[in-house]
């Protein structure tokens, strides 16, 4: 068990290494260098090498990759390019923490309503309640983001006014006063995290039922509730995990448009700006912590099935 | 080879509407979907502008007719490059195993770990936002998961004895790829066609909705939203419009999508645009 | 007489298709469960046993409807009671040993726990009361530490292991009634001999009445003393089994005895004719389309008549027919004439040992694979079959993937035509691969779904002969003439072929490759009985028209000797007997051939349980002396532990590996053949 997850853990490591090398040949071998892209129109020969020689661009590719990976790993991510003298850890944190409280909302009412309606779905297959919650979840599934939150922000920011349809708090507000904000974006990621993780769990609860060991505990006398509580469920939830994990890990790139929406000072909205601003580092940074983040949480969603599985548990122990 | 049921014709139904309305966009479209008409501006729906206007008095109904080629297109073209590609490496990987496998896998997972918005914002950020980039910048996002998936599904061939018999016989690679199991692969590449399809729909009108997919004056749902998005109020039409739009278009290629698996007998809700 | 516990009557239940219409799988059945009662209900895969089995627990499966009749038990038909008041039923009156209990043990639930529920559901016995229970239970079912086993999940049992559980589980609710769906099925000779013998004491002691539903009549002989015949959803023969299974009156009971291979008859079994496809009505009688006997009046329905006291039989002509003698009562007569060594050696396997290498990250600290395959030395002679028998792990399989290239041996040789043979296929030449073909035991998955079978059958004839799809037709249909298959099924696709059809399709195929040598790997054993007689006749043909020779793996030994000139007995990838067909079958044994012999079931003599030794439980250890030694009833105290037992040839070729003499073994046993 120990080995299986230290085993699993150098794996996630590895592959952050790759993702890492990937994001950096992925930004080098962008047209025309930081230098260039930054200086835009002030572009002088002059300048140039100048910042070139500030950005250290002037060492060879591998030299300069190292120094990168390097300086992330020991927590110097440098400064971005677009905000001066804007270190890039306290920048990204502050956003991402605020993100992070808006994905934990999502995730924590999202998931035991994805997994209640998986359930009720799947024990009704085919029959009302089942239809009425596949089709919320088709629908669910269908709006893009932005129009979703567009929705709710009409609804409950402007036509009843109960709720700020925009975040006007600024990005390092306190989560008090943040709170009504999130609100809002919260929601529409939840719905859209419902629909995917409800359908998941209702085909993996149909399966289960339909399984010879469902119809085993029926034929020996229990009773429907014991069947289904104790027999059913468990087993149907397994395959899940890893599903959930994936939606949770979706969440880091659908904020970007509801972030957008909502006007929310989150990771979302430093990211579609530091694209715009062209500011490398930054995106650099972004990409690293969003992909830390999805391989954090599958990661997390393995070991968890690992320990929930009898059969792989006995087997890894 | 079940009976379809009604929603999988409702879905084939809405699907076959948004193709005809596209590609017949000339002849249905009532205005250029670009001019300009300042004295109609921001109108509602009416007779004459079925519906209404934004707020340089173009016509909102002819811009989400013209919007659709542009989304059927890109969302077509590159789901079918992505599924194809993506399933020949899925089964190629899946077939030799090994070293080969580990490191494309090991790619794959990689690639796929990177949240696909940032990487669709770079890409088009880096090369512009022209209708190939756009194009390639899906392939890229959309084929790591093809891979997988369809690599796994082709793993439960290869141990079949009839890809033994056919190493047993000699087999070269290629032939047990592409004639023993790509056939058996074809039903799990037809959904997983529907189903980018439809998440590279969202995904368009995500990134011109975010401005960095096509360039204006263009008619892109997404694009529209993001520019009507201020007159929520005076001009909810301008919305509403290329929104329903959207919507109909994802829920028709989902629902074809759960139709084409439901008949293959395969299930395709375990996945998740990442 | 007493009452019925059960009383089926009329019962007809049929399945809804996608399609609207509704496929009957039982048709009009009734049948008396009598207190005390050890009933079996025999057929082949279709015939509608087991759903009759499942609706004895007055439960339908899926989409399946019960269109007329009922299942009373104490005058109330189970299809009236509502949820709870089956509940009280199932499990407590009447309880199911389920057909596959890997799979009907629910994973995540420890074994212990699953039966404690039944014990609280049927018995309030809950809590530490409980616990002594499930200990004494799975006492009954001689598991050796039950309290070990108790808080076992299923997957950490063998499959022996778990069929005990889901006794003991069914046990646990103290039914009047036991419902066995398939009880061996799946499971290795010794094992199912074990579980047999287990289930015999435990019903017997208790006056327990039973219900045994299986395709395997000696397991039927085994376990009831009245059998009901099944075809087409409908009883065809109802009798005490001493009755039938002497006396078979039905056409397709006589069929079915005729087709089984004989331990002790050295000949192949007679085929019958056709196969229960869907192409039967219930307006004549459903048998015969199949039946030799079939005369006008069998267009009509026929009734269930009585023959004699006990016996009924659903066919017009019994009583005309039961002098008339077909082929099939008094055998094919085709023996196996007796293995020559004259014959030229194709394919000669040397001294070869086989290991799956583990990974190697796992190889740091864990000691490497045992070899699967340990120093096993066969030769195959042109036109004769070599039979390799042995129970699952024995290393069979792996020495078929060493002979066809797929898996290298560790050490040793394998020649054919007295060259080398690479050990990697892909650097065989196009001769080598050709003279070497494989059919494998699952023609389901050994036929690729999307390919029809002219490309099936076209593919080797490019490789090998470089026909092209033109040119390869007239060798396909002749080679489906030879397999006696219309040209038809050339643009079908397999899943359009029953699973006797695919296995022709994978023999022709293997033959179309013109093969020296063939290696069938368990061919018939996913096969129902009658058509399992029909390919084992066509392996036959096949190989006197082409001399080619046949490794034939089998763990049926009643089948084996059907078929092979020479047999090879592998334990824990050892030969640990080897020689002519006739002296493998003869004494001297070794010891664990003497234990497979005796595990043989058959129909009409009672094998006795002595030769069986009493412990189930079976750890293989000794790598070092005999592997057999810990299931050995002769083992030598502190021998054969430690000493690999010797190599002992005699010159009628027979050869034994064992630390006792052979005369000693020759004199010692005496299993029943």
């Amino acid at each position: 068990m120990v080995w299986y997850v230290v085993q699993r853990c150098i794996g996630a490591l590895i592959t952050l290494f790759i993702v890492a090398a990937v994001i950096f040949a992925a930004t080098e071998l962008l047209p025309g260098d930081v230098a260039t892209a930054l200086l835009g129109r002030d572009a002088t020969p002059k300048r140039l090498a100048q910042v070139r020689a500030q950005l250290r661009l002037d060492r060879p590719v591998s030299e300069r990759y190292w120094a990168w990976f390097g300086g992330f790993v020991q927590g110097d991510w440098g400064y971005s390019l677009a905000r001066p003298n804007q270190a890039i850890i306290p920048l990204v944190s502050e956003r991402l923490l605020n993100t992070l409280w808006l994905a934990l909302i999502a995730a924590s009412v999202g998931i035991p309503i994805a997994i209640m309606l998986g359930v009720i779905a799947g024990l009704y297959r085919d029959h009302v309640p089942d239809v009425v919650i596949s089709v919320i979840a088709l629908v669910g599934m269908s709006l893009p983001e932005f129009v979703i939150g567009s929705l709710l922000m009409l609804v409950f920011g402007v036509m009843w006014a109960i709720l700020p349809a925009i975040t006007i708090v600024p990005p390092n507000a306190s989560f008090g006063q943040l709170l009504p904000s999130m609100i809002l974006p919260a929601c529409t990621l939840m719905i859209v995290m419902v629909a995917y993780i409800l359908r998941m769990v209702r085909s993996s609860m149909i399966d289960v039922l339909q399984s010879e060991y469902v119809q085993m505990a029926y034929l020996k006398g229990m009773s429907r509730q014991l069947v289904i509580w104790r027999y059913a469920i468990p087993t149907a939830l397994l395959p899940s995990i890893n599903a959930i994990a994936l939606t949770v890990a979706w969440l880091i790139g659908g904020v970007v448009v509801v972030e957008t929406v909502f006007n929310f000072p989150g990771i979302g909205r430093l990211m579609t700006a530091a694209v715009g601003d062209r500011d490398l580092p930054l995106v650099q940074a972004l990409g690293l912590v969003g992909a830390a983040f999805y391989i954090g949480v599958n990661l997390v969603a393995d070991i968890a099935t690992l320990w929930l599985t009898p059969r792989l548990r006995t087997q890894y122990w | 080879m079940k009976q379809l049921s009604f929603v999988s014709w409702l879905g084939i139904g809405l699907l076959v509407v948004h193709v005809v309305m596209a590609l017949a966009a000339p002849w249905i479209a009532p205005y250029s979907p670009t001019a300009i008409d300042a004295t109609q501006a921001m109108r509602p729906p009416s007779l004459l502008h079925w519906g209404g206007t934004d707020r340089y008095g173009r016509d909102i109904f002819s811009r989400v007719i013209y919007g659709g080629q542009i989304a059927l297109v890109i969302s077509l073209t590159s789901a079918a490059i992505a599924v194809v590609c993506g399933g020949l490496i899925g089964v190629y990987v899946a077939y030799i195993g090994g070293f080969i496998d580990n490191v494309i896998m090991r790619l794959i997972d990689a690639l796929i770990s990177i949240p696909s918005v940032l990487l669709l914002l770079v890409i088009v950020t880096a090369f512009g936002s022209g209708n190939g980039v756009i194009i390639a910048a899906m392939v890229v996002s959309y084929l790591p998961g093809v891979v997988r998936v369809v690599r796994a599904t082709a793993l439960e061939y290869v141990s079949r004895d009839f890809i033994q018999a056919a190493r047993i016989r000699g087999e070269k690679t290629i032939h047990i790829v592409r004639d023993e199991l790509w056939p058996n692969i074809l039903d799990v590449v037809f959904v997983e066609f529907a189903m980018n399809a439809s998440w590279i729909v969202l995904a368009v009108s995500g990134l011109s909705f975010l401005g960095f997919g096509v360039n204006p004056p263009t008619p892109d749902w997404g694009l529209m939203v993001n520019e009507n998005r201020a007159m929520l109020l005076l001009a909810p039409w301008g919305i509403l419009y290329p929104m329903g739009a959207v919507a109909t278009l994802v829920i028709a290629l989902n629902l074809v999508s759960d139709a084409i698996a439901k008949a293959l007998g395969l299930d395709r809700s375990r996945g998740v645009p990442v | 007489m007493s009452t019925p516990l059960v009383e089926v009557a009329g019962l007809s239940i049929g399945f809804r298709r996608p399609s609207g219409t509704t496929v009957p799988a039982v048709h009009d059945v009734s049948l008396q469960l009598m207190p005390g009662e050890r009933l079996g209900i025999v057929g082949e895969s279709g015939c509608g046993k087991s759903t009759l089995t499942l609706a004895l627990l007055g439960y339908i499966r899926g989409n399946g409807i019960r269109m007329q009749g009922t299942v009373r038990r104490q005058g109330v038909d189970l299809f009236t009671l509502n949820e709870s008041e089956l509940q009280q039923v199932r499990g407590a009156e009447i309880a199911l040993v389920p057909q596959n209990a890997g799979q009907a043990l629910a994973p995540h639930l420890t074994v212990g726990a699953q039966i404690a529920d039944v014990l609280a559901r049927h018995r309030d016995i809950t809590g530490q009361h409980a616990q002594h229970q499930i200990v004494q239970l799975l006492r009954d079912m001689r598991f050796g530490d039950p309290d070990q086993i108790a808080v076992c999940y299923p997957h950490q049992l063998s499959g022996g292991q778990q069929q005990r559980i889901a006794l003991a589980m069914a046990l646990a609710g103290a039914p009047n009634v036991l419902v066995l769906d398939e009880p061996t099925t799946g499971l290795d000779v010794t094992t199912q001999a074990h579980l047999l013998l287990l289930l015999d004491e435990i019903t017997r002691n208790t006056q327990m009445t039973t219900v045994v539903v299986s395709h395997d009549l000696g397991v039927i002989a085994r376990t009831a003393s009245r059998v009901i015949v099944m075809y087409a959803g409908e009883i065809v023969e109802d009798g005490l089994v001493s009755q039938v299974f002497a006396n078979p009156r039905h056409p397709y009971t006589r069929g079915l005895i005729a087709a089984l291979p004989r331990i002790d008859r050295p000949e192949l079994p007679t085929a019958m004719a056709g196969q229960l496809g869907h192409d039967y009505t219930y307006q004549r009688c459903t048998f015969a389309p199949r039946c030799a006997f079939a005369q006008q009046i069998c267009d009509t329905v026929p009734q269930l008549l009585v023959t004699e006291a006990m016996h009924r039989v659903r066919c017009h002509r019994w009583h005309e027919i039961s002098n008339e003698v077909r082929p099939a009562d008094v055998g094919t007569g085709i023996g196996r004439d007796e293995g020559s060594i004259t014959m030229p050696v194709v394919l000669d396997i040397k001294n070869v040992a086989a290991t799956y290498q583990r990974r190697r990250w796992q190889s740091w600290w864990r000691d490497d694979g045992v070899d699967v395959v340990r120093d096993v030395q066969i030769q195959l002679m042109a036109g004769q079959t070599c039979a390799l028998v042995g129970e699952s792990g024995s290393g069979k399989s792996t020495l078929a993937r060493m002979i066809t290239g797929l898996h290298p041996p560790r050490r040793g040789e394998i020649r054919l035509f007295d060259a080398p043979l690479h050990a990697d296929v892909s650097r065989r030449s196009v001769a080598e691969r050709r003279h070497v073909q494989l059919v494998f035991q699952n023609p389901d998955s050994s036929l690729n779904p999307r390919h029809t079978i002219a490309e099936i059958l076209h593919r080797p004839q490019f490789v090998f002969f470089g026909r092209s799809r033109a040119e390869s037709l007239a060798y396909s249909r002749d080679m489906l003439q030879n397999v006696r298959m219309d040209e038809a099924y050339l643009t079908r696709y397999p899943s359009q072929l029953s699973g006797g059809e695919k296995q022709r399709i994978a023999i022709a195929r293997a033959f179309l490759a013109e093969p020296a040598v063939v290696v069938c790997d368990e061919v018939v054993s996913a096969l129902d009985v009658s058509v399992q007689a029909a390919v084992l006749r066509l392996l036959v043909d096949m190989q006197q028209k082409s001399q080619t020779a046949y490794l034939f793996i089998s763990h049926d030994l009643a089948v084996v000797r059907a078929v092979a000139q020479y047999v090879v007995v592998l334990y824990a990838g050892q030969v640990c007997e080897y020689g002519p067909a006739e002296t493998v079958f003869s004494a001297p044994f070794h010891p664990y051939t003497a234990l497979l012999l005796a595990a043989v079931l058959s129909i009409d003599t009672t094998p006795s349980a002595d030769t069986l030794p009493q412990r189930i439980d079976v750890v293989d250890g000794a790598v070092h002396g005999c592997p057999f030694v810990a299931r050995c009833p002769v083992a030598i105290a502190g021998v054969c532990e430690t000493t690999p037992p010797p190599w002992q040839p005699a010159a009628t070729g027979h050869a034994l590996r064992c630390h006792h003499p052979r005369d000693v073994l020759g004199a010692n046993q005496h299993p029943q053949v």
